[in-house]
């Protein structure tokens, strides 16, 4: 079955971004990304600023998906708890729902423990607001409401007229 | 998979480059790269081998303009052409809005590259994709070249269905911006059409 499309709109955003900026604090973490399967940045929290986050959600989203294909491999339906670790940050990585990639980065400020505990918390969370984003998609794309349903065959040719 | 993001007013798109091996898909990439303004374009990912073939992806977010206030970014992607990454192929098809197959047009390159749009055929169907109702366009690359086939037969062999066609070369831009801008309006027509 062909994926639907993500909907996401300020409300959604707004409940996504208040999981995210607690995770922060909670987990002591330097950054937190948030990041759909398919490498597209959907929230972030935190002090990494300068960190091309587009980059980020792309290579967060093949790694997913490398270890995915290794996981099928060997049987396992998915890795969804990934580790990196690094000389002075970290990266934890969390498939949540099959569908959604928690990043937390983070230091010596912290620790995987603290990491792993607080995101087993939100990422509930994260599944719940995705889970009701995911309905409300379907409900909308069902009535035609999208910003697609509204744009003209003309809108899409002026786009390329420049 | 679109991403349509009311808080950012985005619309987020996913195109991907197929072909066999050394057809020209990363150098359509590296094209526009180089020829795009550096606010309307990321950075550029190449994860290659030390022989600079195409390993797991190439990847470049692209910015095209608004849509009734929404910005629309199409972010581009390579597939590994080589027979044997096809696990990675799978991969990077997920969650895909559009298709550029990349044909190489050198004469000894057909039999790959009719086993190549079999695959792509193949792995978008493993998506739950039916390619006759994907946005998809074919280039004709390496026209340039002297040992090029014969369009009416590359035709007859990768594009029975008539889909849109351009003819290219690459290494020197020719086609490839229109061949960027048939597929994207493509995958814009099919979200609205999916859009009811």
């Amino acid at each position: 079955m062909r994926d639907t499309q993500l909907v996401m709109y300020d409300e959604d955003y707004r409940r996504i971004l208040g999981v995210v900026q607690r995770l922060v604090r909670d987990a002591n973490a330097k950054g937190i990304f948030v990041v759909d399967r398919n490498g597209q940045l959907i929230a972030e929290a935190g002090e990494m600023r300068g960190v091309d986050t587009t980059s980020l959600a792309s290579l967060t989203a093949g790694c997913i998906a490398a270890t995915g294909g290794l996981a099928k491999l060997v049987g396992e339906e998915d890795f969804p708890v990934h580790f990196h670790q690094g000389q002075r940050d970290n990266l934890h990585i969390t498939l949540v729902s099959h569908r959604i990639i928690l990043v937390v980065v983070f230091d010596d400020r912290s620790s995987l423990g603290l990491v792993r505990l607080r995101v087993k918390k939100a990422g509930g969370e994260l599944a719940k607001i995705f889970e009701d984003i995911q309905k409300k998609t379907e409900r909308q794309a069902a009535r035609g409401g999208t910003p697609f349903s509204e744009i003209t065959d003309d809108d899409i040719d002026n786009l390329f007229s420049v | 998979m679109s991403f349509i993001n009311y808080s950012s007013r985005e619309i987020n798109c996913k195109i991907v480059y197929y072909g066999p091996g050394l057809c020209g898909k990363t150098t359509n990439l590296q094209w526009i790269y180089n020829k795009t303004n550096p606010e309307l374009k990321g950075k550029m990912i190449s994860l290659a081998t030390e022989t600079e073939r195409t390993l797991f992806f190439d990847f470049l977010p692209l910015a095209l303009g608004e849509i009734r206030g929404f910005k629309t970014r199409f972010h581009l992607y390579t597939v590994p052409g080589q027979v044997f990454y096809d696990a990675s192929r799978k991969l990077i098809l997920k969650g895909v809005d559009g298709v550029v197959f990349v044909a190489d047009s050198q004469i000894e390159r057909m039999e790959a590259n009719v086993e190549s749009v079999e695959n792509l055929r193949a792995n978008l169907a493993e998506q739950g994709y039916n390619m006759d109702r994907t946005p998809c366009v074919i280039q004709y690359n390496k026209r340039d070249l002297p040992n090029a086939a014969p369009l009416d037969e590359m035709k007859s062999l990768l594009n029975p269905t008539g889909l849109p066609e351009f003819e290219a070369c690459a290494t020197d831009g020719k086609g490839v911006f229109e061949t960027l801008k048939a597929v994207a309006r493509s995958v814009l027509r099919d979200l609205k059409q999916m859009s009811g």
